[in-house]
């Protein structure tokens, strides 16, 4: 049989990360537990070396190896580098707060690596068995995540739910995936998205497919009706694996959106538009109607995020390049939005105490006034204010909608960030206006206080220059899908 | 020569669905575990019919061999109230029978559906030279090598998690360690005192 093997230059990054890891699981056996700063030094290392080899290696051009599975193109790496960023920061702004509840163990930083490598796979997927594994990868090492403070009962119970409901995802989307290689014969996305541009594939199976498919993704996005997994995840998860479960997977999982609406079913445009405006305007209500309930700052910040990809999915179902380009850059200001927000969370637990009530956020400015106007920062972007970079965010998305023609679902979207404007903006009340229950000041380890610093600045910086990222967006969609 | 195909087949699927219906009707749950060992073997030698045999083979070995015999072992192990399990029978047996028939249905459905009904019946008798396993494995190593490594990385993450989840460091337990007993030395062991010799009093 002719066989050539695989051109192993486009995933570099990746095979790195994998030995770094593997390099990883040894190391810590021999680090005892007092010098376990070398592991975190060791992670940090690794995601830097990934990085330099993702950006030196970065073409411009599209290519594809191991048979057509693996897909390198410009899309992919910008993904991947905002997912190392994000990385980086989520380890640093944990370290702390391991060390205070027992986390800073070696299996912290080796699953969330492990992690981190089911999402680049995911990103580069080019065939849906590929992109099940990657997912199922990432799945996993979260659930483990999760569970991790195994003496904590709320934790185990929401890994427990994690668990449950992802497996249930897993099956809805592997049933919808049988359904697509039925219909067409195939696996390989190009394959697929020819076979159903050529009409032979079976329309109803490939609905149903579809529909399935669906299904299953809009868990792992965390929107309605499929959400009910995450207020519970968020609240129960030690913050620092809240951290990471809110903002690096959004990126796996816009990219998965990608894949497979926009490069695989194009043709079928038609199909899931309807569905994603629904599930899109679910989201948006649910999410900032009961945000406003909630007293607590994870949940809300829970059902903040669930609106937030409600949003980012009026982006995706605009069905046009520059759509697509939006909602890539909204998931990139969430992101740091985000981080941001449970960055400053984190901050504020103490030993064996975790910040869950909204009170504990009251006079945050008479404690310390530069984390609360870093708080302040994180909340207007949120809220879409202008001056922040989530104002960009939203208005680009809104105007790629409002491009497809469907004013009603703008009209609803503004209403909805007004609604979510409301407790966005309660929490920079009680930060500002409200006497504290506790006078302790803040103290901080110079590398959080910096990089608090350097994410808040980037929300500012980012809201009124835009442009540059703007245009790597528009740069990374043309490049990748603008053919398709 | 008559064709014996028919006739093992018939063999192997009535063995099949005897011992399938002694796993649910055994009463001492350690036959109804035997009795699924035997299922497994007959479908693999249903599989090695079908030219199957690499299948045919990992049934046996991964399934008889590793997961029956644990099984075995937890069957064995817990003491199953039997009487108790039985009590509910006849008042879930009509949800049951729903259940079954629609399953029942359904399957009919599938079988007799056209989407079906060119899978897998254009296979030609393959040459003596073929064999089955040796295509997989060739499938496996080169074209499939991506997804292949990936599933030994989400293996790996497994062993990572329920390591990470389960080990428990219990400093109260008793235990023995074997490196200090290797390098343990005679004179840790035995003081050898030198004293002068003493006459017999006597």
């Amino acid at each position: 049989m002719n066989f050539t093997p695989p051109l192993l230059a486009p995933a570099y990054p990746e095979i790195f990360l994998l030995m770094a890891l593997s390099a990883l699981l040894l190391l810590d056996l021999v680090v005892p537990d007092n010098r376990r700063f070398l592991t975190y030094a060791y992670s940090q290392l690794a995601l830097v070396a990934t990085g330099v080899l993702l950006v030196g290696g970065a073409t411009g051009h599209v290519f594809s190896t191991f048979g057509g599975m693996f897909l390198d193109d410009p899309l992919a790496r910008s993904l991947k580098v905002v997912a190392l960023l994000a990385m980086a920061l989520v380890l640093a702004y944990s370290r702390t707060y391991n060390q205070r509840h027992g986390l800073f163990r070696g299996e912290f930083y080796v699953l969330t690596l492990f992690a981190l490598l089911g999402i680049m796979v995911m990103i580069s997927a080019n065939h849906f068995l590929v992109l099940y594994l990657g997912l199922e990868l990432l799945s996993l090492s979260t659930c483990a995540l999760i569970a991790l403070q195994r003496d904590s009962s709320v934790a185990t119970e929401a890994a427990m739910k994690y668990f449950v409901l992802a497996a249930l995802a897993s099956g809805l989307l592997l049933y919808g995936l049988s359904m697509l290689y039925g219909a067409t014969g195939s696996l390989y996305m190009p394959q697929v998205a020819n076979a159903i541009a050529s009409g032979v594939a079976d329309p109803a199976i490939l609905v149903l497919g579809l529909v399935t498919r669906r299904a299953g993704l809009s868990f792992k996005l965390g929107v309605v009706p499929f959400h009910m997994w995450v207020p519970d995840v968020y609240e129960g998860a030690p913050t620092a694996v809240t951290l990471f479960v809110s903002t690096v997977p959004k990126i796996a999982a816009f990219a998965f959106f990608v894949r497979m609406l926009v490069g695989t079913l194009s043709p079928m445009v038609s199909d899931w538009q309807s569905m994603l405006v629904i599930v899109s305007v679910l989201s948006m209500l649910v999410g900032n109607v009961t945000a406003i309930a909630q007293t607590n700052v994870k949940r809300m910040l829970a059902y903040s995020t669930i609106s937030h990809m409600g949003f980012l999915l009026l982006g995706i179902l605009s069905g046009t390049v520059g759509g697509f380009a939006a909602a890539m850059f909204y998931v990139v200001a969430y992101v740091l939005m985000s981080l941001g927000a449970f960055g400053l969370i984190l901050l504020l637990g103490r030993e064996g105490f975790e910040v869950n009530s909204l009170d504990d956020l009251k006079g945050l400015n008479k404690r310390s006034p530069w984390y609360a106007f870093m708080m302040l920062l994180v909340m207007i972007s949120m809220a879409g204010i202008p001056v922040s970079v989530g104002f960009f965010a939203k208005l680009s998305v809104l105007s790629a909608v409002l491009d497809a023609g469907m004013t009603w679902l703008v009209v609803f979207a503004v209403l909805m960030s007004l609604i979510g404007a409301f407790y966005y903006l309660r929490v920079i009340k009680l930060m500002y206006m409200d006497e504290p229950s506790d006078i302790s000041p803040l103290v901080a380890e110079a590398d959080h206080r910096i990089l608090m610093g350097l994410n808040g600045m980037a929300i500012l910086v980012l809201g009124i220059v835009p442009q540059p990222l703007i245009d790597l967006c528009m740069f990374s969609v043309t490049r990748s899908l603008g053919s398709g | 020569m008559t064709d014996l195909t028919p006739l093992v087949f018939s063999a192997f699927g009535l063995v099949l669905l005897a011992s399938a219906v002694g796993v649910i009707v055994a009463r001492n749950p350690v036959h109804a575990v035997l009795f699924l060992v035997l299922a497994f073997f007959t479908g693999a030698g249903l599989w090695m019919m079908l030219e199957a045999e690499f299948l045919a083979i990992t049934l046996v070995l991964v399934y008889v061999g590793a997961v029956m015999v644990l099984f075995l072992f937890v069957v064995m192990m817990l003491n199953v109230d039997l009487d108790r399990l039985r009590e509910g029978f006849w008042k879930y047996f009509p949800v049951g029978a729903v259940v079954a028939l629609i399953m029942v249905v359904e399957m009919v459905l599938v079988v007799s559906s056209r989407q079906f009904s060119t899978l897998g019946l254009d296979g030609l008798p393959a040459p003596a030279s073929y064999s089955n396993t040796r295509e997989l494995g060739l499938q496996l190593y080169t074209n499939y090598v991506y997804p292949f490594e990936l599933a030994a990385v989400i293996l790996l993450v497994a062993i990572v998690a329920a390591i990470a989840l389960t080990l428990r460091k219990r400093k109260d337990s008793r235990y023995v360690d074997p490196s200090a007993q290797v390098r343990v030395k005679a004179a840790d062991r035995i003081r050898v005192v030198s004293m002068p010799a003493e006459k017999d009093p006597s």
